[in-house]
């Protein structure tokens, strides 16, 4: 049995292959220079290039939008084996995903969990055509770290909910047809206990949006606002006043997003760049002593730290898991990322600190350098990964 | 490869961590200090022969298991939790290594058996000075006849007062070679040294010592490569260790965090030693993956195995100082009493630490193999 199925496993290897380097567009095989070359669907979707139209279209046909949701949510019903060769297959040749969206990474899994049958056939399809670009309402300016103090209000009025209260940190809530949103239902309740998960059209009457700068320049983050903004009930996911369980599982799948995990992007090795810029020994070694071991220690925790996703990813195919070592990766892999920058603007010198006045073409190191001070933030602070780690690993008592 | 253990590298592992926190705990290595720092237990070295840990590397052509280096990385995980004192480095992870590795088919078939019937044992003999290296030795062999003469002092010899024979790097010319000379030869003495892990090691000095040519153990292989491939399994194998001791230190510490109170409540709900405790288990979890892969390259000829080693001693130096030392901090006032059992931790990771190339060795080569 198992030689039949290694065999057929096979077959749909060499077959995705072939497909993928027929259909697969020369320029979406590139790596993305710009957050503005991905594509993310909605409404006014506009494709950036007619490489990127057609790519999207072929994937679409085929189902491989979504391929392993069941095909009557508009997925490709590939069985895990099948979307794990699909993905290394598209990683192999270096091809961009034909849609990136929060629909679905975040909202789908969501859904699956949670969700009435009627409201999967509703919203999932949607997603997987990449008709609705979908955002994310859960901080609120008085609810960072404390996500669960939110104040946002759905206040019951028979036929709909009345909502007013504001979202903060909305990744692309200007550009997107719809929002996810974490609200109060029941303000007499303990705080984890009278919150609910709920869908709003961001084109309803009351719901306003502003950019938010950061010390990198323009972002796609924004304020959400939201003004006695009608929502009908059927909207809602999953019990009332149980959202605080949807809030969590959402979150490890946030974490693993930012922490690194099935990131397919080939990052320039350090030393690599430190051999451009700095100067030589006779030898062909770095001068500067002191750059050079922090050089080869940050390469050995990166290389390492790849493995790590790698064993535990292992070991989660073995039924070996748990939930909340995506706090691990979360924390680890941004604190990574933020000493790769760190080291970068040590090995460039003065020329790191050159910024320009136009943000699109000028100044990428030290733009970038300054969002990585973002990532130990976002998705819940370094500081809230080790309390979760505290609590659900190491088993240490909270007062 | 799969970056996890098989179902029987598992259950090795498992039947090593019950023979030894049953047969040799703590407790043991303590007693066997303060009887005047015996080397190990005879009877616990008996015991680890007939669960096969001698034959594990041996090839099967020699009647051995052959089992590979990830499962000896699983005893030496072990031994390093229980900090049990045997022979397993001295004379399987490097005497047996350098043998297997050898193309002396002749010195195979006359030492595997009696080595894996735990009578013959084997020590390492390689460290001069206070540093670890690999390049350049002033232990010199010149060939007189059928005969080599070897001249030079040995340090840091594991169990070198307990060993049958020396495996010696010798310098010959522009090139390295290793030989097996009895430890009984006229010309050795061999001098007694006690290290802070309660240890039995050896000043091994040869004077003139004659050894058949027959005793090379490179015949056609090149003496400096044959080194590097016995080092990669030395680095491997001594992380595996060092993760021992790491993972042991962490739990005595948690456990601890969990008993312990002050101000009327258990200290381990004070934030501030949650978060250092986390921080271990995070560089915890990324040395378990290191040292599995360095273990699984050495077993699967990967070529690039001597980075992965070298990869795996400098994380696993860094991480073994880090936790050790956080270790007895968390622990308080008890942790540098000799009562407690975390300060054998402390002193077994400076020793292991130190063995065949701290940290900062390591990370220079990592980058010396880059170009950088």
């Amino acid at each position: 049995m198992e030689i039949k199925t290694d065999v057929s496993l096979s077959n749909f290897r060499t077959e995705t292959r072939a497909w993928l380097e027929l259909n697969c567009p020369e320029s979406m095989r590139q790596p993305i220079k710009d957050p503005s070359d991905l594509y993310w669907g909605g409404r006014n979707a506009k494709f950036k290039s007619e490489d990127q139209r057609l790519w999207f279209e072929r994937m679409f046909e085929k189902k491989w939008v979504v391929p392993y949701w069941e095909t009557k949510y508009g997925g490709g019903g590939l069985s895990s084996e099948e979307n794990n060769i699909l993905t290394q297959e598209m990683i192999r040749l270096g091809c961009r995903k034909p849609l990136y969206s929060f629909g679905i990474s975040m909202l789908g899994p969501a859904l699956l969990n949670f969700a009435s049958e009627e409201q999967k056939l509703k919203y999932l399809p949607q997603i997987a055509e990449g008709k609705i670009w979908w955002c994310q309402g859960y901080s609120e300016p008085n609810a960072g770290s404390d996500l669960a103090s939110l104040q946002t209000k759905a206040i019951d009025k028979g036929e709909y909910y009345e909502i007013t209260g504001s979202k903060v940190w909305t990744s692309y809530a200007d550009k997107s047809d719809w929002i996810f949103c974490l609200v109060r239902t029941d303000f007499n309740a303990s705080k984890h206990n009278g919150i609910s998960f709920i869908l709003i059209d961001m084109a309803s009457k009351g719901v306003s949006t502003r950019p938010i700068k950061l010390i990198s320049g323009k972002s796609p983050f924004c304020e959400t606002f939201f003004d006695a903004v009608k929502v009908p009930k059927e909207n809602l996911i999953g019990e009332i006043n149980e959202g605080w369980t949807i809030a969590k599982y959402l979150l490890t799948h946030e974490r693993q997003m930012i922490g690194g995990i099935g990131e397919t992007d080939i990052k320039k090795e350090v030393h690599s760049v430190a051999l451009e810029k700095l100067p030589l020994n006779n030898n062909g070694s770095i001068s500067d002593g002191v750059l050079r071991n922090q050089i080869s220690d940050f390469e050995m925790d990166e290389e390492i730290f790849d493995l790590t996703i790698q064993r535990v990813t292992d070991e989660a195919k073995t039924g070996n898991n748990s939930g909340a070592l995506s706090s691990f990766f979360k924390f680890y892999g941004t604190e990574l990322n933020i000493a790769r920058y760190e080291l970068l603007m040590d090995i460039s010198g003065t020329e790191a600190l050159f910024w320009g006045e136009n943000e699109k073409t000028e100044g990428d190191l030290a733009r970038k350098f300054c969002r990585s001070k973002g990532n130990s933030i976002e998705g819940g602070t370094s500081e809230i990964q080790l309390n979760i780690i505290s609590k659900l690993i190491l088993g240490l008592p909270t007062k | 490869m799969a970056l996890i253990l098989t179902e029987e590298q598992k259950m090795l592992k498992d039947s090593a961590k019950e023979l030894l926190a049953t047969k040799s705990p703590v407790s043991k290595m303590r007693d066997l200090r303060n009887s005047k720092y015996t080397p190990y237990d005879p009877k616990l070295w008996d015991e680890m022969v007939s669960m096969g840990w001698s034959a594990l590397t041996i090839p099967e052509s020699y009647n051995g298991l052959d089992f590979g280096f990830v499962g000896l990385g699983q005893v030496l995980e072990q031994t390093g939790r229980n900090l049990s004192k045997s022979p397993l480095v001295s004379s399987i992870l490097l005497g047996t290594s350098a043998l297997r590795l050898s193309d002396n088919e002749i010195l195979k078939a006359k030492l595997f058996p009696g080595i894996m019937e735990g009578t013959c044992k084997l020590a390492f003999a390689m460290q001069e000075g206070i540093y670890h290296q690999t390049k350049l030795f002033k232990t010199s062999a010149v060939l007189e006849d059928e005969n080599y003469t070897i001249n030079g002092s040995k340090t840091i010899v594991i169990d070198g007062t307990t060993a049958d024979h020396y495996i010696v790097v010798c310098q010959i010319n522009d090139n390295l070679s290793l030989f097996i000379i009895d430890s009984n030869s006229k010309g050795i003495t061999i001098s007694k040294k006690i290290l802070m892990d309660s240890g039995s090691y050896a000043d091994v000095t040869f004077k003139n010592v004659s050894v058949s040519a027959e005793n090379q153990l490179n015949i056609k292989l090149d003496g400096s490569q044959l080194l590097d491939q016995i080092m990669t399994i030395a680095y491997a194998g001594i992380s595996a260790e060092l993760l021992g001791i790491c993972k042991q230190s962490f739990d005595i510490t948690i456990k601890y965090l969990k008993e312990r109170q002050q101000f009327g409540v258990i200290i381990g709900t004070y934030q501030a030693l949650q978060h250092r405790a986390v921080i271990l288990f995070s560089e915890i979890e990324l040395c378990k993956s290191i040292v599995l892969k360095a273990l699984q390259a050495i077993d699967n000829n990967d070529p690039e195995a001597l980075k992965y080693s070298h990869l795996a001693k400098a994380k696993l130096c860094k991480t073994t100082k880090l936790v050790t030392n956080e270790a007895i901090q968390l622990h308080g006032g008890i942790g540098v009493t000799d009562d407690a059992d975390i300060g054998f931790y402390l002193k077994r990771a400076r020793v292991a630490k130190q063995l065949f190339g701290d940290y900062n060795y390591h990370l220079d080569q990592l980058a010396v193999i880059k170009g950088y």
